[in-house]
């Protein structure tokens, strides 16, 4: 009998032990001040000491990808000298929910949510606090006091299109994808586009992967690609695995989210990158002088919101001209990646010559421009 | 037909790398059962195994060393498995699902220092594929077996030692008696808790190698549960290599092939006319197969391929 109440012990122990460090609670960085005042009159603004900022990321913040992309620019907030808060690996369910009502329990009185799937739970949250400040990522879901915020991400893949387009040699180009949604189709239209105008016949074969950040998936997927004779290769995915993978079957590869050439030194061409911290500070500094209101906040290469990454010594010659002429472009308004003529995988015209997508054409684009090769699911 | 050959080729090659984390699981998990004793917790201690890998890999940069922390770590959740289990007489489900989760966290804990940390060069130069000469140009299975990583070898030759050590040695033939009938085992002079101990614990450190080939070799990185449920692929591979340590290597080479056919089949069925399945059924494939052939084999009931007949049970000696 004394034993089974030993087993019993051992097991209570090694749950204690797992919720003590299984959980990724919140992580508050010191707060030398005291509570924040509630009640935020918005037309007043609130003075920034009594500023509080929540982050709900889906990943960790040193992922080398896209949380930690979006965290520079609680790095840069923190450096205006405002209190910030985040939350680590919350996922995309009701979990969510409750990782902002923590914060906002703990006195934030803005929240962002990095990520599309917190969009629902974002705007319940909204609605239960009408005196907090939101912001949503990437979704369409707004309200008084929620708004939402992208980059123009497409534009900067355009560039990588064209860096990726001047480097292939035999007109092969692969790019790991995770879901088929807009965003991502968008993504590697824009990409595709780059790439024939500098290499008019060279294609873009997509693989899906399902998932956002799963390296092992990621790769496998790379892999596949790579064996079909891919030379360069391209990611909307949130890990390094797919430059890896390019670096040791001898390719080479574009990035994403931030700039990591350390990952796959012998590989990595570029990346684009999101600059969050424009947005942040530009929305927190609203807040502050009572400027805010609910808006959509869809920036490009002009505001600075997105760039693409300093181009490495692996790129052909000559890239970084035509780089530069292309961004130039884009910044003046001069060319819109999405204007006509654009066909679609069978050759059909989709945008006749001359016309260019509208915002909202562009935003729900779901068809691949001619030299993709792949499907979208149904 | 050339460019066929070839890639059919990659694809093999590809499918073993995907399968080696499984087949040394598969393996540990083998040896724990044999002598009785199913462990649950195969995935905690495939977890434990790749952050602690990974975190010594770091800090020494000696692959040996990295894979000794790797066995080690996987080797201690074994030893608490058989603690609880063994002496203590435990229910073995329930220790094995705690461990599981005791896992996760440990793994969770340990990566919080590691997440995105990339390898010193002396771990990934050691963990490479290298093509060995005249071998790696065999068809078909050259690629496959003599163009990997030594990891990727290593494992195959695991599977062989396993194989020899269960069925060709008199220790062998003890662990199995203990196995299937301890109190047998017990009469005839065998030290089952000595058997039972060892072999739990060998099974453990596989369990912790395997989750090591992850962040060691394959990703390479850390990533929080890097193993994504490959442990309990594991536990049902047991069933489908039947107890065998070399079928242990066809079914995870098959569970690394299916998860690479998912991919192909992106663009269509070639030979359906190229009707095109949703990528998130193709990501079941593996699954569900491992589902279809534990059915398959629950119907079939050859006599070689039943479980050891006390797996599950504690053994009392007073109650013999």
């Amino acid at each position: 009998m004394k034993k089974r109440w030993i087993a019993s012990l051992l097991a209570a122990a090694m749950v204690l032990v797992l919720t003590a460090c299984g959980g990724t609670g919140t992580q508050a960085t010191p707060t030398p001040t005291a509570a924040p005042t509630e009640e935020p009159t918005q037309a007043a603004g609130i003075p920034k000491e009594d500023l509080k900022v929540g982050f709900i990321y889906i990943g960790e913040i040193n992922d080398q990808g896209y949380t930690q992309a979006h965290d520079q620019g609680r790095l840069a907030l923190e450096a205006m000298g405002i209190q910030c808060m985040y939350v680590e690996d919350v996922p995309e369910n009701a979990d969510s929910e409750k990782a902002m009502n923590d914060l906002i329990d703990q006195g934030c009185n803005v929240i962002y949510a990095t990520s599309f799937g917190f969009m629902e739970y974002t705007v319940e949250v909204a609605k239960e606090h009408p005196d907090v400040y939101f912001g949503h990522c990437s979704g369409y879901m707004r309200s008084d006091n929620l708004s939402t915020y992208f980059g123009k991400i497409y534009q900067a893949r355009y560039l990588a299109g064209i860096v990726a387009g001047m480097k292939t040699q035999n007109g092969k180009i692969g790019y790991v994808a995770a879901y088929a949604i807009p965003e991502v189709i968008r993504g590697i239209n824009a990409f595709t586009l780059g790439v024939q105008s500098v290499n008019p016949d060279a294609t873009v074969e997509v693989v899906w992967t399902n998932t956002w950040y799963d390296p092992a998936v990621e790769k496998q997927a790379a892999i596949e690609l790579l064996n079909k004779g891919c030379d360069v290769m391209a990611q909307h995915q949130d890990s390094t695995a797919t430059q890896i993978a390019a670096q040791e079957k001898g390719a080479f590869a574009v990035g994403y989210n931030t700039s990591t050439p350390d990952a796959a030194p012998n590989a990595y061409l570029t990346a684009p990158l999101f600059h969050w911290e424009k947005f942040y500070v530009d929305d927190v500094q609203k807040i502050i002088d009572g400027t805010w209101t609910s808006r959509a906040y869809w920036e490009g290469l002009s505001a600075g919101m997105v760039s693409l990454d300093d181009l490495t010594a692996n790129c052909a010659e000559g890239t970084a001209d035509a780089v530069a002429a292309a961004q130039a472009k884009i910044e003046s308004g001069e060319l819109e990646p999405f204007t006509g003529p654009l066909y679609d995988q069978d050759g059909n015209v989709k945008v006749a010559e001359g016309t260019t997508m509208t915002d909202d054409e562009i935003w729900n684009m779901s068809w691949f421009v001619k030299g993709v090769i792949g499907t979208i699911p149904e | 037909m050339n460019g066929f050959l070839n890639s059919l080729e990659l694809f093999l090659q590809v499918s073993a790398q995907m399968g080696t984390h499984v087949l040394f699981a598969t393996l540990g998990a083998i040896m724990g059962e044999k002598v009785g004793h199913l462990n649950l917790g195969v995935e905690g201690m495939m977890l434990m195994g790749a952050s602690f890998g990974f975190s010594v890999a770091y800090q020494t940069g000696n692959p040996l060393l990295a894979v000794l922390a790797a066995a080690l770590a996987g080797g201690v959740g074994a030893l608490i498995y058989a603690f609880i289990t063994v002496t203590l007489r435990g229910n073995q489900v329930v220790t094995g699902l705690v461990l599981t989760i005791f896992g996760t966290g440990v793994s969770g804990m340990i990566g919080k220092s590691i997440s995105g940390l990339a390898l010193p060069d002396s771990i990934t130069a050691a963990f490479a594929a290298k093509a060995i000469p005249v071998l790696s140009d065999i068809p078909v299975i050259g690629k496959m077996l003599f163009d990997q990583s030594i990891y990727v070898q290593m494992a195959l030759v695991t599977a062989v030692i396993v194989y020899v050590y269960l069925n060709k040695t008199s220790i062998g033939l003890n662990t199995r008696m203990v196995g299937e009938n301890p109190a047998a085992a017990d009469a005839s002079g065998i030290g089952v808790t000595l058997y039972k101990y060892s072999n739990i614990v060998a099974g453990g450190c596989l369990c912790g190698i395997g989750g090591a080939f992850l962040s060691l070799v394959y990703v390479p990185s850390w990533q929080d549960g890097i193993t994504a449920g490959a442990g309990w692929i594991a536990v049902a591979l047991v069933i489908f290599a039947t107890w065998n340590p070399i079928r242990a290597i066809a079914g995870a080479y098959l569970f690394g092939a299916l998860r690479g056919v998912g991919f192909k089949l992106q663009g269509g069925i070639p030979f359906l006319g190229g009707v095109v399945i949703s990528s998130q059924l193709l990501d079941m494939l593996p699954y569900l197969v491992t589902i279809l052939v534990l059915v398959f084999i629950g119907l079939r009931k050859k006599k070689e391929n039943q479980p050891p007949k006390n797996l599950g049970n504690p053994y009392f000696r007073e109650e013999r």
